[in-house]
């Protein structure tokens, strides 16, 4: 007897192009209300492609943005990434051989608890978030994205510390046979970055681990990766594997490159322009055609929580 | 060897048909026909897409007289006015969208742009220069600077230069692609000056 395999997905089942193009336009006009919304609507709501882990228990924060996040579409196919190529359509096109299970992360330095965690280990305490940030790319454009993800301070203080650390270095994984990119030497593999403990310990820095409530597609940085929304894109590492508590400022991959144009802090500012453009204003992805660039804000609009971590720092020279 | 009249009535409108696709490429995403797209960034697809075929096309321009000599024919030059035209046409539209789309007509930023930007200056230099061959490239024109249009219309020598330099410096890091561009460039200079040196012209 022959028994046929389902297909699996029926004919009947597939929505056509004219309908889900009028969900995304009814999406677009309703605007973005709420995460509620989203979160119970299901992946495909969102424009979500099928194939993506949904988090659960996934809770609202008071820290996000009222602004209408970028589509799905935009957040998964425009980014820097440059393990998985220079261009923005690269790590879309090159990342669908990184596996980011399982996965580990290693945590030495100045702290009382160290050693090598699963990702598993990471997660379990945290309860996820949804944060809604505004993303400001050195290279003056920008997203809103929802995150999911929890403190990074939290994470922090189950390491323990010691009094001695005054910095937190963050570094990539290197993965050459999965990510592409990292067979060339654009940049000094592995990426690192760092931020002072007090910017770790901000409440606004968050570790991700998803977007629009389902976990993170391996071009945005699975499994794991930092986000800092007051400052330049770059600062936000990706795919972490290790963490370290330094005495020492941190080395960071984009001020090793080119020291003249990326410093450690990189705080979003409009005020000090980068070497070669402007970082006055910035255009908003997924604007439509005819809108011009909007202005940038300091600390990307997140001064008032933020700015107090820089009181008597020169941020010209500490750009 | 094609005649004229295959030149005429076959060649070019392919040469033409080809030189426009990009172009059509960019309308056909702008409109969203076939669903073509122009990516998140549609501003940016339209700036990068125009200023490289600009590149290119100029890069071809310049190899019509290579093509000349290898060949020892003729036929070359009723390709040359229109590729440098093409090439100057793209390098409009990357100014008219940097522009439009960009700047948004923005007074202020666009001449905080041209005075302060050096990537962006030497770039509107090669549009100013390839403008002034564009306009003089009528037989009008060739007719009444004589000797002289020979010479104007080395400019392109330095516009691409300048706009390989202007590529070259607005890339953030990963230079193979500008590279490339000025390894062909210098290359079909250097044909140049290797023949202006070593093979008195003919006649």
């Amino acid at each position: 007897m022959l028994i046929r395999r389902p297909a699996d997905i029926r004919p009947s089942e597939i929505t056509p192009e004219a309908v889900f193009r009028s969900r995304r336009r009814l999406l677009a006009a309703a605007g973005y209300a709420g995460a509620g919304l989203l979160l119970g609507a299901g992946a495909g709501a969102a424009g979500i492609p099928a194939g993506h882990q949904r988090l659960t228990g996934v809770k609202e924060s008071p820290l996000s943005s009222r602004e209408t996040p970028n589509s799905f579409e935009d957040i998964t196919h425009y980014n820097n990434f440059y393990e998985f190529g220079p261009g923005k359509s690269d790590p879309a096109e090159q990342s669908a051989g990184f596996r980011p299970r399982p996965w580990t992360v290693t945590v030495d330095g100045e702290a009382g608890v160290t050693g090598r965690f699963t990702l598993e280990d990471i997660l379990k305490p945290h309860p996820l978030e949804e944060r809604i940030y505004r993303f400001r790319c050195v290279e003056a454009w920008s997203m809103v994205i929802p995150w999911v993800g929890f403190p990074l301070g939290d994470l922090l203080r189950r390491f323990k510390p010691t009094s001695r650390a005054k910095y937190v270095a963050f570094e990539t994984i290197v993965r050459p046979q999965e990510m592409p990119g990292q067979r060339s030497h654009v940049l000094d593999w592995p990426y690192v970055e760092g931020l002072t403990m007090a910017e770790a310990m901000h409440p606004l820095a968050i570790l991700a681990v998803g977007i629009y409530g389902v976990e993170l597609p391996n071009q945005n940085g699975a499994p794991l990766r930092l986000v800092t929304p007051w400052k330049y894109g770059f600062k936000s590492i990706k795919s972490i594997v290790r963490i370290s508590f330094t005495v020492q400022q941190p080395h960071t991959t984009w001020s090793a490159a080119a020291p003249e144009e990326y410093g450690f802090y990189a705080n979003v500012n409009p005020r000090v322009d980068h070497p070669r453009w402007s970082q006055a204003t910035e255009r908003r992805i997924g604007s439509r055609f005819f809108s011009p660039k909007q202005p940038t804000l300091p600390f990307n609009g997140y001064a008032a929580q933020v700015a107090s971590l820089y009181t008597g720092l020169d941020l010209v020279r500490n750009f | 060897m094609p005649t004229l009249r295959q030149i005429r009535l076959c060649w070019k409108p392919l040469a033409f048909t080809a030189a426009l696709l990009p172009l059509l490429g960019l309308l056909a995403g702008a409109a969203g026909f076939g669903g073509a797209r122009l990516g998140p960034n549609p501003v940016e697809t339209i700036q990068d897409t125009s200023g490289l075929w600009a590149l290119r096309l100029l890069l071809v321009t310049l190899c019509v007289t290579p093509l000349r000599w290898a060949t020892g024919q003729a036929w070359p030059l009723q390709f040359r006015r229109m590729l440098g035209l093409f090439a100057f046409a793209y390098a409009a539209l990357h100014f008219a969208n940097y522009l439009l789309l960009d700047r948004a007509l923005d007074a202020g930023e666009i001449t905080g742009d041209l005075t302060r930007r050096p990537y962006i200056i030497i770039g509107f230099v090669a549009l100013l220069l390839l403008a002034a061959l564009a306009a003089t490239s009528t037989a009008g024109w060739r007719r009444r600077l004589g000797q002289r249009w020979q010479a104007l219309h080395q400019a392109i020598y330095p516009a691409g230069l300048l706009a390989c330099w202007h590529f070259w410096w607005q890339v953030k890091k990963d230079h193979t692609a500008p590279l490339w561009y000025c390894v062909i460039l210098l290359a079909l200079l250097g044909l140049r000056a290797w023949r202006a040196r070593w093979q008195p012209p003919p006649g």
